[in-house]
């Protein structure tokens, strides 16, 4: 099997997934309404009653850097949820007796995942910009963000594509994963600043990657405004955000690609 | 061994403390179709997986056109379609998307696939749900886009997993004349039903497993034959002529019958259709016996496997005894 034709492979299954976006509802919405919502909920509820003296906009801006990031990691979920489905439906019976790429599977429903982050970090950042947030550094910096952004959005669609071919059904995913991704999320530096942490929630924070992936991005956007970020963050994590947050992904993508790859060969429908 | 497009030797396959293989050998000539019966869980589904190298025997060895299912599994897929219990279809694609995919992902490039998809759409009478997502479609449409995704590559060896399963009766019908003709194009074929009827009307041979074993094996005829060919069913109308009829009818019958007293009825293996149906009829009735209902039943799967597993596949001459028979006239009640 050639690499051309892994490739190849890959982008028909990624390109069927594309489609999917389009013709599936729950897809549609969570590509498109959920980011949308995501940024004018946190913006004006926690924005408003946050920072009450700049008007919520400081501490707004503070705020979709933290936003983008937790909103790419539930974004995996659909990685998860999309193979745990193919499963259950028998298509990945279907493809497995195929004489496609053996990974070619995985590797275009993780593809499609990009895209489909693209497309939400795209809706985010227009609902951002539109309640007030700005990029201040230059167009290479900003694309640095979005790009740390969605390299780590691979990594942890990944893990949700082991996680996919293991469990029974969709719904297992969906609820497995959110017990992880949301204290994944929220002890860490997306909403509030650090120091406002008890010590060891802090501790986990300074070295949760996503705190990393938020920071790496808020720098990369200028968005670290003193008033709203309180002190200067500590750790080595924190201090070099994208480096750590980039050996992080390459960490996990050396463990979870063959582990996903290994459990594509052993699975098959129930 | 390259005349056979299938064979399996000694398969073997646990999950955990079940045995769903527990030595299963067989053989499909080219071009010949075989038909793997048996009950829900009796292995036949692990079977076509080995076979179709979705999973890995922990014993055993397997070839597919000619190729080994163990050493070169991508080799094999090269040369089979695989159509499974449930429809592997997206759902969410169309008809047409979703044969192309397939016909991509068989690397036939990118306008033959999507010449092979029509064609195919056209010959299972689907064009004109081309452009539909196949979640529109029927139950037997789905089946009918399943078994195209199986053929888009013309593949010499197909692998059919209870095909006709959850169809309604015309579905089943016609889904059988696109199985016989692609038979008659050439194609070897496996596939696995719980119907003796569909495996009767398609398959050369057939294998009866159970409990990951080959429980019997034959023709039709062959395996109807085990279980006594068709039977006589009568219910008399006065419960106290029973004894009497079941005297009269003895010499027709090629097995003793077996009599059920409360339903007033009665069930007896015979050979030679209508004219033992007539004579039998004769004979009641210069008795003055009056029957309630009378009838041949040909034997069912149902028949042939509570035969095999209650008096063990290789002691063919026994009688076959009560239990077998009240579970045979129980399951004829039903239609």
């Amino acid at each position: 099997m050639s690499a051309a034709t892994a490739v190849a492979d890959g982008l028909v299954v990624a390109k069927r997934n594309l489609i999917k976006i389009k013709r599936v509802p729950d897809l549609l919405v969570f590509t498109t309404l959920s980011p949308i919502m995501f940024v004018l909920l946190f913006a004006y509820v926690f924005g408003g009653a946050i920072d009450q003296q700049g008007g919520g906009k400081g501490y707004r801006e503070f705020l979709i850097a933290g936003i983008f990031a937790q909103t790419v990691v539930f974004g995996a979920t659909i990685t998860g949820a999309g193979l745990a489905d193919d499963v259950q439906k028998g298509i990945i019976d279907r493809f497995r007796s195929l004489p496609m790429s053996p990974s070619a599977v995985l590797f275009g429903r993780t593809l499609s995942d990009v895209v489909n982050n693209v497309i939400v970090l795209f809706v985010m950042s227009v609902t951002g910009l539109i309640v007030g947030w700005r990029i201040r550094t230059s167009f290479l910096e900003a694309l640095g963000g979005y790009l740390v952004l969605l390299v780590f959005a691979y990594a942890i669609s990944w893990i949700m594509a082991w996680v996919g071919m293991l469990v029974p059904t969709p719904e297992v995913v969906n609820n497995a994963s959110f017990i992880i991704i949301f204290p994944l999320t929220f002890v860490a530096n997306t909403f509030v600043p650090l120091d406002t942490l008890p010590g060891p929630l802090k501790a986990f924070a300074e070295w949760n990657p996503v705190s990393a992936v938020t920071q790496a991005a808020r720098n990369l956007f200028g968005n670290n405004n003193p008033a709203s970020n309180g002190a200067d963050p500590t750790g080595w994590a924190l201090n070099h955000p994208a480096v750590y947050t980039l050996i992080w992904a390459a960490g996990v993508l050396a463990i979870f690609v063959p582990l996903a790859n290994y459990q594509y060969r052993r699975s098959t429908s129930r | 061994m390259t005349d056979d497009a299938i064979t399996a030797t000694g398969l073997v396959k646990h999950y955990g403390s079940v045995r769903a293989l527990d030595g299963v050998d067989l053989r499909v000539p080219k071009g010949s179709v075989l038909g793997l019966l048996g009950p829900n869980g009796a292995g036949k589904t692990t079977a076509v997986r080995v076979l179709t190298t979705l999973i890995r025997p922990d014993a055993g060895s397997a070839t597919v056109a000619g190729i080994d299912v163990l050493a070169n599994p991508g080799e094999v897929r090269r040369h089979i379609g695989v159509s499974g219990q449930y429809a592997a279809v997206d759902e969410y694609l169309t008809g047409q998307e979703n044969l192309e995919m397939v016909g991509r992902l068989y690397h036939l490039g990118r306008q033959p696939s999507r010449e092979r998809a029509r064609e195919l759409l056209a010959q299972f009478r689907l064009e004109d749900a081309a452009d539909r997502t196949a979640k529109t479609y029927s139950g037997g449409m789905r089946r009918r886009l399943d078994l195209a995704g199986a053929l888009v590559a013309r593949p010499p060896v197909l692998f059919l997993d209870e095909p006709t399963t959850g169809l309604d009766p015309r579905s089943r019908t016609e889904m059988w004349e696109v199985l016989q003709e692609l038979v008659k194009e050439g194609t070897s074929l496996l596939l696995t039903t719980q119907y003796l009827e569909e495996a009767d009307l398609l398959a050369d041979e057939i294998v009866v497993i159970d409990h990951g074993k080959v429980i019997a094996q034959g023709t039709a005829d062959q395996l109807k034959g085990q279980v006594g060919g068709e039977r006589l069913a009568i219910t008399v109308k006065d419960g106290a002529q029973l004894a009497t009829a079941g005297r009269l009818l003895a010499p027709l019958g090629t097995a003793p019958a077996s009599t059920e007293e409360n339903r007033r009825s009665l069930l007896m293996p015979v050979s030679g259709g209508v004219a033992v149906l007539t004579e039998a009829l004769r004979l009641l009735d210069s008795a003055g016996i009056v029957l309630d209902d009378v009838g041949l039943r040909r034997p069912t799967l149902d028949d042939v496997f509570l035969t095999l597993t209650g008096r063990g596949a290789e002691d063919e001459a026994a009688p076959l005894d009560g239990r077998v028979l009240a579970s045979a006239a129980a399951s004829g009640d039903q239609r």
